[in-house]
């Protein structure tokens, strides 16, 4: 482990219901290690461990085999101050249903924030901060019912009570599900800047392939609860017989190429972006030019 | 043209917050769906979509304004069941849909709702389960199922009441790649055999596949058309915080640098045909 590693996962293991029935083995040995201000994605297909693997991040599960350290302590520890780790670690759900508690959309912000012990003028200017952050206006919303609110509005209040703390790692259960296109995108934008200058560690999981090229530095693909691959979405994208033999999808981008590929043109599967993907193809077609 | 399956004639609402305060959300809003059309409504967070779907079986009534299912109109209480039974939604978490700890009886149970008699029952669940691929697991628990198959679940239960018209409000939104596949492939088969299907969407993939695409912004109709020519609205679509699908994007692009590529494309399918037409017109052996 290296000095700039915040965040280690070696060999976890987890058992749903364990000597029961219904026992299901959901990690079967999973390793990760990230560095200080990276952004990594976790894909995989349904039901191969996303969720509860990052839910270890915060506490929320504790490791039953194997270890999960952040920033060197480890969280197997009976004495882990989990409040002071929940600081440290903001963890936003696949659900934000599941997240949002208060009647008032600005209550339920600022309730992580009131729990720190700050100051009421330090918790107001925070709930304004991350409001905004996520593209909800402060004066508009903070008054208005949190249960009146569209699905995509609910995941950018949770959001928003997370970014509160001021975390230093971000942990995201498909951040984007639900959100319109423009939503979508706004959202990206500000996790990179999160990411990039306020050098916020990232770990998000995502079905969202676009999006996972987008945002992502290296990717660690999971099956049935081990590790498949990891490495740069080129790596990754690149290697699509792998995703489809997993059911993983990949980059439209990258399907469409691979189809091309499959019908004998010569293009780069790494091409994942769309302006590559177009240079590729056009650089086929002129080729054809005489 | 046929006799509207779906009739909104001006329809406006409202929701009433803490007792007096309005949220205005629909605002006059007037269209037809016609039987056996497969329409998708796209429009951002918020504005309006799933308060539009929740009127097309009558969970909530217009303000003023009347909608008409088959003919009868959703204010009528005591056409409510019948409505239902026209109109069958899906929402966009499965969770909330499910309520019985065993696949069958989960779709058993709106059928006991709406008084189907149990000699029926066993044909219509076979149907069901059939439709969307789940027969093996119908004495399955649906919690330990994925998101995916949890949709098709709840999907069988609407089926299952034998609805005209499929409403699916963001039914897709969950779920990953291949489970949106699944779930959109049992759309298009029930549409094939004639069912109406209303979509509420953000992937304009599946937007593509549609007969019909209604955009609305504020509580209002701002475009209504065919994929292929609302597509071609880029900038008007980004003003309205919406996309175009990637395969549009692509086309646009390519034909920047080589304008003998159409531009017009929408499906990644087309994009390969367009490639091949190109090549082989350009004259040029691949293999
Ligand atoms: N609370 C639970 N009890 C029992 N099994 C569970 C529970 N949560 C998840 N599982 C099972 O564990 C496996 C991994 O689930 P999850 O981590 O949610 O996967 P993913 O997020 O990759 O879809 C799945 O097979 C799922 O059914
Ligand atoms: N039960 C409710 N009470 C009050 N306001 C609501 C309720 N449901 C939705 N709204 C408000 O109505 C508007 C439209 O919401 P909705 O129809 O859910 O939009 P969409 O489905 O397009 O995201 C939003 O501003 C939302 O906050
Ligand atoms: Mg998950
Ligand atoms: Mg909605």
């Amino acid at each position: 482990m290296s000095d700039s590693t915040i965040l280690e996962v070696k060999d976890l293991q987890h058992i749903y219901m364990e000597k029961t029935p219904l026992e299901h083995q959901a990690l079967s040995g999973v390793s990760l290690s990230v560095e200080e201000g990276e952004s990594i994605a976790i894909i995989g297909n349904t039901g191969s461990g996303k969720s509860t693997l990052i839910q270890h991040f915060n506490g929320l599960m504790r490791p039953q085999r194997g270890e999960v350290t952040v920033e060197g302590q480890y969280l197997s520890d009976p004495k882990l101050d989990v409040k002071a780790l929940r600081r440290k670690v903001g963890l936003v759900f696949q659900n934000p249903e599941d997240q949002i508690f208060e009647k008032l959309i600005g209550d339920d912000i600022a309730y992580g924030p009131l729990k720190m012990g700050l100051p009421l003028k330090e918790v107001r200017d925070r709930v304004k901060w991350a409001m905004e952050l996520v593209g909800l206006s402060f004066e508009e919303l903070k008054d208005r019912v949190t249960y009146a609110l569209s699905g995509g509005q609910k995941r950018k209040v949770a959001l928003a009570g997370v970014l509160a703390l001021k975390p230093k790692i971000l942990v995201l259960d498909e951040p984007t599900a639900g959100l319109d296109p423009r939503s979508r995108q706004e959202l990206l934008d500000q996790i990179v800047r999160l990411n990039e200058k306020e050098n916020m560690t990232v770990i998000f999981v995502s079905h969202n392939m676009e999006e996972v090229a987008y945002l992502a530095k290296r990717i660690y693909v999971l099956a049935d609860g081990r590790n498949l691959i990891d490495g740069t979405p080129g790596d990754i994208f690149g290697n699509s017989e792998v995703l489809s033999k997993h059911h993983i999808g990949a980059p439209q981008t990258v399907e469409i190429l691979a189809q091309l590929k499959a019908r004998g043109y010569p293009v780069n599967l790494k091409a994942y972006e769309i302006e590559t993907a177009a240079k590729e193809m056009v650089s086929v077609l002129q080729s054809f030019r005489r | 043209m046929s006799q509207p399956f779906i009739q909104v004639e001006g329809i406006s609402f409202e929701y009433t917050i803490n007792n007096h305060k309005t949220v205005p959300v629909l605002e006059n809003v007037s269209f037809d769906v016609h039987p056996g059309e497969y329409v998708t409504i796209i429009g951002h967070n918020g504005s309006g979509k799933s308060t539009l779907s929740k009127h097309f079986n009558g969970i909530l009534k217009p303000l003023s304004g009347n909608i008409y299912v088959d003919g009868l109109n959703t204010r009528e209480a005591n056409l409510q069941r019948e409505i239902r039974q026209k109109v069958g939604m899906v929402f966009q978490h499965p969770d909330n849909q499910i309520v019985a700890t065993i696949v069958e009886d989960d779709v058993a149970f709106g059928l006991e709702n709406i008084g189907v008699p149990s000699s029926e029952m066993k044909a219509r669940i076979d149907f069901a389960l059939d439709a969307v691929g789940m027969s093996e697991f119908r004495k399955r628990p649906p919690h330990h199922l994925s998101g995916g198959q949890k949709q098709r679940v709840a999907i069988a239960g609407i089926l299952a009441m034998k609805p005209d018209c499929l409403v699916l409000d963001e039914a897709t939104s969950m779920l990953d790649t291949y489970g949106r596949r699944d779930i959109l492939d049992v759309v298009r088969r029930l549409n094939n055999d004639g069912m109406t299907i209303v979509s509420v969407t953000h992937h304009m993939s599946e937007v593509a596949e549609a007969s019909r695409v209604i955009v609305i912004e504020k509580g209002q109709i701002v475009l209504d058309g065919a994929p292929r020519e609302i597509f071609q609205q880029y900038e008007l679509l980004h003003q309205l915080q919406l996309d175009v699908p990637l395969a549009s994007q692509l086309a646009r692009l390519v034909h920047e640098y080589d304008n003998e590529f159409q531009a017009d494309l929408i499906h990644n399918e087309e994009i390969i045909q367009e490639v091949m037409r190109l090549s082989a017109k350009r004259g040029v052996y691949v293999g």
